[in-house]
């Protein structure tokens, strides 16, 4: 029988009803498989469509409803835990009221939906006396008579309409429409600024330019969360590792423009062991005693940088993995970053660890304008 | 039987309706339609379930939500966070789970609705994929399928970015660093999404929107069209006995399907209510507001994220610096390639499979996935290669849990990437082959019955019986494989598509897919001996 299945499987042959008239359930299929209810019902749920044995009915009964029960319990225990219990001593503050409201409510909640799916569940199995039934499935495709009656009809409209005879009409519809379509992606424009050179400066530059107007060599560098300046006495442990920002960034910024300036600026400084550390070329002066800024925005795709293994002096991006070598410009050791850290130009005024300048190279992921 | 009649309450508004709508028609033609059983016909009913759970627990959290990235100084219950500066956004999900009773509760089913709705979707396609009832005619509902898939990936993405904590100000990140790389217009769709600079002020309202209205109107849109597409082409059955192509066997729709999926809905909020109530889930007081300048080890996105994690983290840093411009590789490929193969790939395969195997006819029954093994071999080098990049995103995890440095880890994985899924395609295929084999076994000689007979002669055999109805009604649900030689006309002439380097390549994979069927059928001469209920085969090993 299952060759049938194959040869007839999409086949357009005449059907035995009209294709339209219903089969009443439970008569008959004019198809021509022989079972139609289930003797031997394969996949059924045990006891549906058979005759029910009145005792185990009752039992089965029985069952069923004290799950529904239960169900009602828990939801009223639900309710009355809400109203009764969980706002006392001046409603759910904190962890703890939280913690138990959240067992309470969540735990009757559960049990509530729990035991209802149970008792319906059990129902089906054990109480519905629904027997399997056969349907036929349709041609889902119209026959030939409704697709060439609809062509005619279709082409028919088209000629009434006109679009088919005057051309002008069709193309001058399709001129207007075409503008049209364009106008909301013109609308979208004031979603944001445009790029410019915004991504090639960090606040550094800005704070270095301001205390060179005020006649220092450059901006000092403070510890992120704490706002101190960093002398260089207070960071001589070879192996260390800080997060700094330029200094007066809280002051000189609107409100809303600090944590966007920060996600660029934030820079990374090491003590890095003067033996083991080799300046790059040109940046001979960069450091002071083995103490190296880099940046902390990963240049794979921005995750800050932040982890620092003493011993091998790397810098790992936990997002994902990419390795840099502190002792040698932050060059990519591993992982998925295409190029090395920024460095940051540094020096020494007063005593305390400055930035001569911005940047060189953007900071951060790869862009197409960089180059 | 008398005349029935329904009681008032329901006679009422039933005619009611109908007097204005016709409706009874409409009710009384599907209200016993038919739903074949299967347990694997429940996976997708548990994602529609888990999507009416996110909306309803989504509403809720609306209520209390504040989608604004300005800076407040938190003021609440939470002690640990008193006096930190924070958004907004952040600050009214700690009072959500802090201050408001139940809150908590619903943020958690919340987020495990999303990670159950994700999980089901994709085992429901798995379903769908290996059983072949993507086939003519579901092909749409299996891109819509795809479509719902695709948009729950961003609707998740959208929706554990708003708390505007540690973590989801990393994905963010993330997200805006791959927006970055694409070539050309990458800096000006970063500085539009995000209205300027990142984190900017923006991106929460915008995303608030995005997960709360845009996104679910379409997946309502696609789930209403998905399931009306169902019922009207009737649901696939499996190839067991009383099912057919021209026929569906199984419960009424009423009162037997409606209780069960009554049940099952239940069931689903049941479970997610207890997952809910005691398993912690995006503890975000834990993880702290967002800062640009700090990140916890171990970040991991929601599952459904890790592939693309994943191929980020196994990527090599490649980059293309030429003419003043950066092309960076090593974000594009991985975040384009490896879900564009998958997804792109599942979204062609019924078509690219009717083209090799010249099959156009409709299929209303399951195939066994041993009787397509090149269909299920691709399957699982597909699962195979999304299950590799998907651990690829733990790999710190992993080199962490199983004390391996994390480097080799990072490359075991690139070169799995490569070997995994064609190890796997053979060996599926070998495996379908063998079980192919076995069931050509069991119908033409029958099951071992474990009856050894001893013949006067002294040669021992082991008696056969036939298989049951049941069983070999399935096995022989397969349809043996038959080479699709080129169309030629009355005359021999190959028609004109069959020539060319396309027409040869689906000569070739139109043999690729058939070569080594094994025909499973029944012996011709052995009616007799089945029939007659016993048959003996000596025991020849």
């Amino acid at each position: 029988m299952s060759d049938d299945n194959k040869e007839t499987a999409g086949s357009t042959g005449p059907r035995e009803d009209d294709g339209r008239r219903e089969r009443v359930i439970g008569t008959p299929s004019p198809a021509r498989e022989k079972a139609l209810l289930a003797e031997d019902n394969i996949s059924a749920p045990a006891g549906v469509g058979e005759q029910l044995d009145e005792a185990s009915a009752k039992r089965a009964e029985r069952v069923v409803a004290s799950f529904f029960l239960l169900a009602f319990l828990a939801s009223v225990v639900f309710i009355a835990y809400f109203i009764g219990w969980s706002g006392r001593d001046g409603g759910m503050h904190g962890v703890w009221d939280a913690r138990e409201v959240n067992f309470w409510l969540g735990g009757t909640m559960a049990l509530a939906f729990l035991s209802m799916a149970i008792g319906v569940t059990i129902w089906v199995r054990r109480l519905m006396t629904s027997k399997p039934i056969v349907q036929e499935r349709h041609e889902l495709a119209a026959d030939e008579e409704t697709r060439a009656a609809f062509n005619r009809d279709f082409l028919e409209g088209a000629e009434d309409s006109g679009i088919t005879k005057r051309p002008l009409l069709r193309r001058t519809l399709l001129l207007a429409a075409a503008p049209l379509g364009l106008a909301p992606l013109v609308l979208l424009r004031d979603l944001g600024p445009l790029p410019e050179k915004k991504l090639r400066h960090t606040f550094w530059g800005d704070a270095v330019k301001r205390a060179q107007a005020e006649g220092k060599r450059g901006v000092r560098l403070v510890v992120d969360g704490t706002n101190k300046p960093l002398k260089v006495s207070d960071f001589a442990t070879p192996g260390s590792m800080i997060t700094v920002l330029p200094e007066g960034m809280e002051e000189h910024l609107p409100e809303d423009q600090v944590l966007t300036q920060v996600a660029k600026a934030v820079t990374i400084l090491i003590n890095v062991p003067s033996g083991e550390f080799k300046p790059a070329k040109g940046r001979g002066n960069w450091h002071v005693n083995g103490i190296v800024a880099y940046s902390k925005v990963c240049t794979h795709v921005g995750c800050p940088a932040a982890l620092y293994e003493q011993t091998t002096h790397h810098i790992l991006c936990p997002c994902h993995q990419s390795t840099f070598d502190a002792t040698d410009a932050a060059k990519v050791v591993f992982g998925p970053a295409a190029r090395p850290l920024p460095q940051l130009p540094l020096s020494v005024e007063d005593g305390y660890i400055i930035a001569t300048s911005d940047y060189h190279e953007p900071v951060g992921p790869s862009f197409w304008e960089r180059g | 039987m008398s005349e029935a009649t329904a009681p008032k309450a329901v006679e009422a508004p039933l005619t009611f309706l109908d007097d204005r709508l016709g409706s009874t028609t409409f009710f009384k033609r599907n209200m016993k339609k038919v739903f074949p059983d299967h347990w694997s016909f429940m996976l997708g009913e548990i994602a529609l379930y888990s999507f009416i759970i996110l909306l309803l627990t989504g509403v809720f959290l609306t209520l209390w939500f504040r989608p604004s990235m300005g800076e407040v100084v938190y003021d609440g219950s939470y002690v640990p966070l008193k006096g930190v500066k924070m958004s907004e956004a952040y600050a009214s999900t700690l009072h959500i789970s802090f201050d408001i009773r139940g809150g908590l509760l619903m943020r958690q089913i919340h987020h495990w609705a999303a990670l159950l709705f994700m999980a089901s979707i994709l085992a429901h396609m798995l379903r769908v994929f290996f059983t072949g009832a993507y086939r003519k005619p579901r092909e749409l509902n299996w891109l819509i399928g795809i479509g719902m898939f695709t948009l729950g990936m961003l609707e998740g993405l959208a929706g554990y970015s708003l708390p505007d904590d540690l973590l989801s100000g990393t994905g963010l990140r993330i997200t805006q660093g791959v927006a970055e790389g694409i070539p050309v217009v990458g800096t000006y769709i970063y500085m539009f999404l995000f209205g300027g600079e990142f984190p900017g002020q923006d991106i929460v309202p915008r995303l608030y929107m995005v997960h709360i209205l845009l996104i679910p109107a379409l997946l309502l849109g696609l789930v209403t069209a998905h399931m009306m597409i169902m019922w009207v082409q009737k649901h696939t059955a499996m190839p067991v006995k009383n099912q057919s192509e021209k026929q569906v066997y199984g419960y009424p729709f009423y009162p037997v399907f409606m209780a069960k999926t009554g049940a099952y809905f239940l069931f689903t909020f049941g479970v997610l209510a207890l997952f809910g109530a005691f398993a912690q889930i995006n503890p975000i007081w834990l993880f702290g507001p967002y800062d640009p300048g700090a990140i916890s080890s171990a970040s991991q996105p929601d599952w459904y994220m890790g592939v693309l994690e994943g191929s980020l983290r196994i990527m090599p840093g490649w980059e293309i610096n030429a003419w003043g411009h950066t092309l960076s590789l090593s974000v594009l490929i991985p975040a384009a390639l490896p879900l564009g193969i998958v997804f792109g790939g599942a979204a062609a395969w019924p078509w690219v499979e009717a083209w090799v195997t010249g099959d156009k006819r409709h299929h209303h029954v399951n195939t066994r996935p041993r009787n397509a093994p090149v269909r299920t071999a691709t399957g699982i080098a597909a699962v195979t290669f999304y299950g590799l990049l998907w651990l690829a995103g733990a790999n710190d995890v992993l080199a962490d849990k199983f004390h391996v440095s994390l480097f080799a880890t990072t490359w075991f994985f690139r070169v799995t990437f490569f070997v995994g899924p064609v190890i796997a395609f053979i060996v599926t295929k070998r495996i379908c082959l063998g079980l192919q084999r076995k069931d050509a076994d069991i119908v033409g000689h029958g099951v071992e019955s474990g009856v050894i007979l001893m013949s006067p002669d002294g040669k021992f055999s082991e008696r056969h019986e036939p298989a049951r109805d049941e069983e070999k009604h399935v096995i022989l649900s397969k349809e043996n494989a038959r080479l699709q030689p080129p169309d030629r006309d009355a005359n021999g002439i190959p028609a004109p598509g069959s020539k060319g380097p396309i027409g040869h390549l689906r000569s070739r994979l139109n043999r690729a897919w058939t070569y080594d069927d094994i025909p499973v059928e029944e012996h011709e001469d052995g009616h007799e001996e089945i029939e007659s209920g016993r048959t003996s085969r000596e025991i020849k090993h």
